[in-house]
């Protein structure tokens, strides 16, 4: 069993892979955009399977009585709601949109403004966790890039601006292509070991 | 064609390299926070505290699949050496597809351990869809699971800096690294080892998940130098009026 999920996930791999790199079979790319659909299908599927994992586990803590089980009964009464609600007013009804912008959006912008006082505390413990030269080199450039960004009461000072600008534009896009072509050849090698079935993340291997 | 050339000979490379590396002992340069990473497992055995792996909310059909598989590869790995101790470990997701594949990895680490009666399905938790509901739902994981670490290997975005503040408040140290620049940026400044990049793709070679592992680490590194070469070569014929 475990031989036959690796071949079928191994050909599959290799067929969709093959369909990117030579468009002008159609054969080729009637199987990929076949096996891609029903990889979207499978998505929605397993979508479900997540809900259920996460009432599950909240199940258990209510349950066992662990800590903070308060808010896993609230996330609980909210998941079951808002799947009746669903349910029953179809996703594209003024009411469930009315549920998503205002309890959704809200609740995703407190934790994007709590986010940004995290970031800034976490700036200030660096250098006392580890106070290093790429620490400093992060710090100070962190600041200049803000100070060069930001409105200042006495106006921009030019100076501040323009070395901000060329940090931004030609260091930071510099490392920041670095590290994506880091990235880009780990995902690679990465994607061949799965086609190759080295790792095999599937059928319990 | 030039893709599917590149890939090919990646490939190729992947094979005889793999090959090479059984029959000679690994040497890898070092990295503190993947060794920190290799004594938070026998930690969390010997005095049987948890520890939690969070492969963040990359999907397995987009860009970010490279950044996931990496992440389950090291959980094998880590459920297979933690999964005989007294609290097993917890791993999160926040895409259902990685969520199913995290379960399944899982239970081949409790499989290849011998202990498929300790596996429980709830280990493995897709903690909530989208950047914001993911963190919110594994920020209190480590507040209420007795955790010794927490790893984070895979996509995350800003929304990894929430994840980090609920583990310092509970004194958790954090090994992270993301192929998200800005959550790569936020773990660098948080963590106390900083992983950048590409090295979430090396995890598996330090924690001794085979040969293909460090095979992939010297394919990458020759790709890499190719690169360099190809930029460089680039350059000079570009400041030579030649192209």
């Amino acid at each position: 069993m475990r031989i036959l999920t690796a071949v079928i996930a191994i050909a599959v791999g290799l067929l969709v892979l093959l369909g990117y790199f030579f468009p002008q079979i159609v054969y080729l790319q009637t199987i990929q955009a076949l096996l891609l659909n029903w990889a979207m299908l499978m998505l929605a599927a397993a979508t479900l399977v997540g809900v259920i994992n996460l009432a599950s586990v909240h199940f258990n803590k209510i349950r066992r009585r662990e800590k903070d089980n308060l808010f896993s009964a609230l996330l609980v009464v909210f998941l079951f709601g808002a799947l009746i609600f669903g349910i029953i007013f179809k996703p594209g009804d003024a009411m469930t949109r009315l549920m998503l912008n205002g309890l959704i959006l809200p609740v995703e912008s407190a934790l994007m403004a709590l986010l940004a006082v995290t970031l800034l505390y976490a700036g200030v413990r660096l250098l006392r966790r580890r106070a290093d030269f790429t620490s400093l080199v992060f710090l100070a450039t962190a600041v200049l890039v803000l100070i060069g960004s930001a409105t200042l009461p006495f106006g921009n000072i030019p100076i501040l601006t323009d070395l901000s600008l060329w940090v931004k534009q030609t260091l930071a896009v510099g490392g920041a292509r670095g590290i994506l072509i880091g990235v880009a050849l780990g995902a690679l090698l990465t994607g061949l070991r799965v086609l190759f079935g080295a790792d095999r993340p599937y059928g319990g291997n | 064609m030039i893709e599917f050339s590149i890939f090919a000979f990646a490939a190729f490379l992947l094979l005889v390299i793999t090959l090479w590396k059984r029959k000679s002992p690994a040497v890898l340069r070092e990295l503190p926070a993947l060794k920190r990473l290799y004594r938070a497992i026998g930690v969390s055995v010997e005095d049987g505290t948890r520890l939690h792996i969070s492969l963040g909310q990359g999907g397995l059909l987009n860009a970010q699949g490279g950044s996931a598989l990496a992440g389950l590869a090291a959980l094998r790995i880590i459920a297979e050496r933690t999964s005989v101790s007294d609290k097993p470990p917890v791993a999160s997701s926040g895409d259902p597809l990685l969520g199913l594949l995290t379960q399944d990895t899982l239970q081949a680490g409790y499989h290849a351990a011998g202990v498929d009666e300790l596996y429980a399905p709830t280990s493995g938790r897709i903690t909530g869809l989208g950047p914001f509901g993911f963190a919110a739902g594994a920020m209190p994981i480590s507040a209420n699971e007795n955790i010794s670490a927490n790893i984070m290997l895979g996509h995350f975005g800003a929304e990894a800096g929430l994840l980090v503040e609920a583990s310092e408040r509970e004194s958790v140290p954090v090994i992270g690294v993301s192929d998200n620049l800005a959550g790569q940026a936020i773990l660098f400044a948080a963590s106390q080892e900083p992983l950048i990049g590409e090295e979430l793709f090396a995890a598996g070679a330090y924690i001794g998940a085979g040969a293909s592992h460090t095979a992939s680490l010297t394919v990458q590194d020759i790709l890499r130098l190719l690169i360099v070469l190809v930029l460089l070569g680039g350059a000079f014929l570009k400041l030579a009026g030649m192209i």
